[in-house]
């Protein structure tokens, strides 16, 4: 069988195989197998040696100095180390933190955790466009606000927010602020004296690097403090203990520099192919893009296809790998909370389709995608009783549903 | 998720879509479910003098599931009489279309189309009661 289109380059990317070689060189007898921590002998300091000139690698992308990066084992982890460090460490100045409704999960889970351990935490709502008003982000600290966190890119509608603008109000009060960017690494630039962040959380499986690797940028002037998560041999100058995994590690590096070296040429091929497959859709009746389409990622497309449910046009596709909004795919029969945050309506929320483009995805694979929707967006209408509906003319929310 | 045979089968080649006239005195119309709940099924009975289903028309707004659930429905419902076609039972469905335990709920709406359907043609016809097929 041939393989699909894969489109959903924001869930994960393929190793870029310079990377690929890079790591393997990592691993092996004949290879720096040692670990970075031995001090007594040359396949420690060997091993060491690749492991800085990485961190000085994943530095240059963000404009940051390589002591300001910590690893991790991916940005869930980066996130729990930035939320759970810095309110532990600062729980005696104050115990309110403030974040988006649209963030990911890892952050969300962990101010749920936060909660339950005693924080107070304000979930602000997005404008339809996704992005943040800062007055209602303003009006919402408090004298006892610690740390407000904001993702850089949502994963799902690809939107960038304004963190330096959101800096320069939480800083004049002393609050920290902390930013998700596993979706904005390597697809926009980023310098955290800028943006004026204290802590970033960085992927690099998102970035053509391995899974299983991230980084958490944690700002050294002025001094961000943190209290470990993980303890243990104290690596990572005790902020992250645990053996570091050198063919990982330089993975990340090899991919963050690549990332630096071809992001701006990279950036403008994907936004034409983008701005291809938007072009290929607007003759389909019904047809409404998530989220602010300037302020966005390159690669990002994110649509509802009304009265077409999600999880049914996934199906249809399977000539193309996509992601849906509506989670009716896992076992919640909810639809994107990010969707529903941005006030989508259900049958919008449940009828989105998420694009992400990449390194990889070629014109032939776009024009396939738009031959292919035509197709099956034609065939699950004739299917759909609400498409009959509406194309008699009867106002759906006029209807009286017998919700279940 | 990884699908059944039997709701790729429906899915790929859905059985007896389309529509009758909804005021057409032989015609029942079951619509069941809601847009915010991610699936609406609609099922329509063609009901002869005996009381036997004829034929059957769906269009469902839904998942894979839900499409095969109320297709095979069609199928099933056709040459039955009312009462018959009223005992049908969700876990039935299910059980042939192999559902996960998540998607059950699309067997549930399925069962609750026939039934809407039986309703709208007996209301339509004036005979409430279970007799009619006699």
């Amino acid at each position: 069988m041939r393989k699909p289109i894969y489109l959903d380059y924001s869930a994960t990317t393929p190793v870029d195989p310079r990377v690929a070689e890079t790591m393997c060189r990592y691993l092996t007898l004949e290879g720096e197998f040692g670990n970075p921590a031995s001090r007594s002998h040359a396949f420690g300091w060997q091993a060491e040696k690749a492991v800085e000139e990485a961190r000085a690698q994943v530095a240059a992308l963000i404009h940051a100095d390589p002591k300001e990066i910590v690893w991790t084992s991916g940005a869930t982890e980066s996130d729990n180390l930035a939320l759970k460090g810095a309110a532990h460490f600062y729980q005696n100045k104050g115990r309110h933190i403030v974040t988006v409704k649209t963030e990911h999960k890892a952050i969300l889970d962990t101010t749920r955790q936060l909660e339950r351990e005693g924080f107070s935490v304000t979930y602000l709502d997005p404008e339809p466009d996704g992005l943040l008003d800062l007055a209602k982000l303003e009006a919402a600290l408090r004298p006892d606000t610690i740390l407000v966190s904001v993702m850089h890119v949502n994963n799902e509608i690809g939107v960038i927010q304004d963190l330096a603008a959101i800096s320069r109000i939480v800083h004049p009060r002393g609050i920290l602020l902390h930013s998700d960017a596993a979706q904005s690494a390597g697809k926009i630039p980023i310098d955290v004296a800028a943006l004026g962040v204290d802590l970033l959380s960085l992927s690099g499986h998102k970035v053509y690097g391995p899974k299983g690797i991230g980084a958490l940028y944690v700002r050294r002037k002025p001094r961000v403090r943190l209290e470990a998560q993980m303890h243990g041999g104290g690596h990572e100058r005790g902020l992250r203990s645990g053996t570091l995994a050198t063919h990982q590690i330089v993975g990340m590096g090899e991919a963050f520099r690549l990332a630096r070296e071809e992001m701006e040429s990279e950036g403008a091929r994907i936004r034409g192919l983008r701005d291809r497959l938007l072009e290929g859709l607007s003759d389909i009746e019904e047809v409404y893009v998530n989220g602010d389409l300037e302020q966005r990622i390159p690669g990002n497309l994110n649509v509802s296809f009304n009265f077409v449910e999600g999880e049914s046009l996934i199906m249809a596709l399977k000539e193309i790998a996509v992601s849906s909004g509506s989670a009716c795919t896992s076992a919640s029969l909810e639809p994107s909370y990010v969707l529903r945050a941005l006030g989508r309506n259900d049958e919008l929320a449940h009828s989105s389709i998420r694009f992400t483009l990449g390194r990889f995805t070629t014109a032939q694979d776009v024009e396939d995608t738009i031959r292919l929707l035509h197709e099956k967006i034609s065939r699950l209408r004739e299917l759909s009783p609400l498409w009959e509906m509406y194309k008699e003319g009867i106002d759906l929310k006029s209807v009286q549903w017998a919700a279940h | 998720m990884a699908y059944g045979t039997k709701v790729l089968d429906h899915y790929e080649n859905p059985r007896n879509v389309g529509s009758f006239d909804k005021s057409d005195p032989g015609v029942g119309t079951g619509m069941v479910g809601a847009p915010a709940c991610g699936d609406v099924m609609k099922l329509q009975i063609r009901v002869n003098e005996q009381g036997v289903i004829e034929e059957a028309r769906f269009k469902t707004y839904g998942c894979g599931s839900a499409i095969a659930s109320s297709s095979l429905l069609t199928e099933w419902v056709k040459g039955k009489t009312l009462d018959e076609a009223g005992q049908i039972k969700n876990t039935e469905i299910a059980e042939e279309l192999a559902l996960p335990p998540v998607k059950i709920h699309c067997s549930v709406l399925a069962e609750d189309a026939i039934k809407a359907a039986i309703a709208d043609y007996r209301k339509k016809t004036g005979k409430s009661d279970s007799a009619d097929a006699a």
